[in-house]
């Protein structure tokens, strides 16, 4: 569904010259949640900008369903970090939800029907008349997250969404992510540097290097589909992958993959495309 | 009760100070014999005299049109313009120097010039009122534009909302508050200018009255209409206020809410 291949972004301005990422090749199945962690300052905003076709890379390309990204692709929807300047104060809930079905020119029935649809999977029906700045961070979240889902996209982008809220707000989330991937089949690419979050989300971790970024590793997640944050959390195998994860990272900061025991019986790498 | 206590007590504080002074200027004036300084019992006894229906109607009708006209134009140009230097960094970076010289040439030396191709009538005021009320709006559009929010305008793209309704949905609503603020300011300019623009070659308006009452020793009458544009401003001003504050009810919010919460 996704495929980036050899993907390299180097901003030039006012004489600096920064290589945010150098070679990154990876894919993503149709109806995966792939979670991509990696040292902070790696390269991962850049990264999900280009794949969202936000970004122009330098060199390399970013494929969706077979076509190649120019600008932002009509079937895939983002959710950033920072709700609240991502949703428009001007704006209540309802209207926030339906502005890009008005640009898809959808009809009023079908509008409805989908900002209803989207609003009520993220637990907000009531909160349709509100302003955003009426609500929580963790609401306002989950406003951003139901835009996207009316959306109807087949490819959903998550850069760090949860980073600036509460701990209780972030588990509740994470849930409700992973519930929505569950049930609507979509295809999840979400950032974190979060290596819990990554772990406890995603099927598969791509761990990314420092920056100028590559896929340090791909990791594949055989903890059970059912996840809940009482029990999977405590797994004996939820806290291997937890530490080699972090392990990857660590090594990622120094410079150095480190050749670790685990490695071979952890990782599923599947060939880069 | 209690909020009926409070608005009462927030009344009497408004109203306080401008009694206060209504007050001081009554005693003040009170038994004055200089002809320039009228005691302000005999203005307020004029002023029924002086403005009745049919000045109301050919002075200070005309005067309040020539202003809605002139403010309509500039916010109409102001915004537009300002919209688009705002938008493209080339544009500005070609207009910012000619704008801020335009802008620091006073209002009031280009009636003459003005003059001389609008010629003397309700064009020229139209002309030389928005002339001067353009530049705080189109410099505060400039402003607002420029500052839409990084995030707002990723998010806009990504859900493809470009071109006009990006504009609507995005550009505009964002820069509102910059905007108002400009119009807020280029509306004291306009009253301003109203009267200047009367006492260059006008036959009625406001200004051009008070300069009459002025050259014919008519000092209370000349009082009271200073008094009038006085009221004049603060009811525009008071006008102003509530449209902005239900145009910008969500801009109001939102500020109060994140005081609340930092």
């Amino acid at each position: 569904m996704l495929d980036v291949r050899g993907l390299k972004k180097v901003y030039e301005g006012s004489g600096r010259r920064v290589e945010a990422v150098r070679d990154l090749t990876f894919t993503v199945d149709a109806g995966e949640l792939v979670c991509l962690v990696g040292p902070s300052g790696c390269g991962k905003t850049t990264l999900l900008k280009c794949v969202g076709g936000l970004l122009t890379p330098t060199a390399g390309e970013v494929l969706i369903g077979g076509r190649r990204v120019t600008g932002p692709p009509p079937d895939m929807a983002v959710v950033f970090q920072e709700y609240g300047r991502s949703l428009f104060p001007w704006m209540r809930v309802r209207e926030n939800v339906e502005l890009p079905l008005k640009q898809k020119k959808l009809t009023a029935a079908r509008r409805r029907e989908l900002v209803a649809d989207a609003l009520a999977s993220v637990g907000l029906m009531d909160a349709a008349g509100a302003y955003p700045w009426q609500l929580s961070g963790g609401m306002q979240q989950r406003v951003a997250i139901a835009r996207a889902l009316a959306y109807e996209p087949r490819v959903l982008l998550m850069d760090e969404p949860f980073a600036a809220v509460d701990a209780q707000t972030r588990a509740d989330l994470e849930d409700l992510v992973r519930g929505l991937w569950r049930q609507r089949g979509i295809t999840i690419l979400f950032v974190t540097h979060d290596i819990d979050e990554a772990v406890y989300l995603g099927e598969r971790v791509l761990i990314l290097s420092s920056s100028p970024t590559v896929v340090q590793e791909q990791l594949k997640v055989d903890l059970p589909a059912d996840r809940d944050q009482l029990h999977t959390r405590v797994a004996p195998r939820f806290a291997e992958l937890r530490t080699h994860v972090y392990e990857q990272i660590q090594a990622a900061k120094r410079g150095t993959p480190v050749a670790d025991r685990l490695v071979k019986d952890l990782t599923d790498t599947p060939p880069p495309q | 009760m209690k909020g009926l206590e409070r608005v009462l007590l927030r009344l009497l504080l408004v109203v306080a100070l401008p009694a206060l002074l209504v007050v001081a200027w009554w005693y003040a004036s009170d038994g004055s014999t200089d002809i320039y300084w009228p005691p302000l019992r005999t203005i307020l006894s004029t002023f029924p005299d002086v403005w009745t229906g049919e000045r109301l109607r050919e002075d200070v009708l005309p005067s309040v049109l020539r202003l809605s006209a002139g403010y309509a134009c500039a916010a109409v140009a102001g915004v537009a313009l300002g919209t688009v230097i705002g938008s493209y960094r080339g544009v500005r970076a070609v207009c910012e120097p000619v704008l801020e010289f335009l802008r620091a040439v006073p209002p009031p030396v280009l009636v003459p010039v003005i003059m001389l191709f609008a010629g003397i009538g309700d064009t020229m005021k139209v002309v030389v009122i928005a002339s001067g009320c353009v530049w705080p709006i189109l410099l505060n559009t400039v402003e607002g534009v420029r500052a839409v929010d990084s995030v707002m305008s990723e998010t806009a793209r990504s859900y493809g909302i470009t071109g006009v309704a990006r504009l609507r949905h995005l550009v505009l609503p964002a820069a509102s508050p910059q905007i108002f603020a400009g119009l807020r300011q280029a509306l004291s300019i306009g009253i301003i200018l109203m009267v200047i623009s009367e006492m260059f070659a006008a036959s009625n308006g406001l200004g051009f009255t008070i300069v009459q009452f002025q050259r014919g020793f008519a000092i209370p009458d000349m009082w009271t209409g200073i008094l009038l544009l006085g009221l004049l401003g603060f009811v525009l001003s008071v006008v102003f206020r509530f449209v902005e504050r239900r145009a910008l009810g969500w801009y109001h919010g939102a500020r109060d809410a994140s005081r609340r919460s930092s």
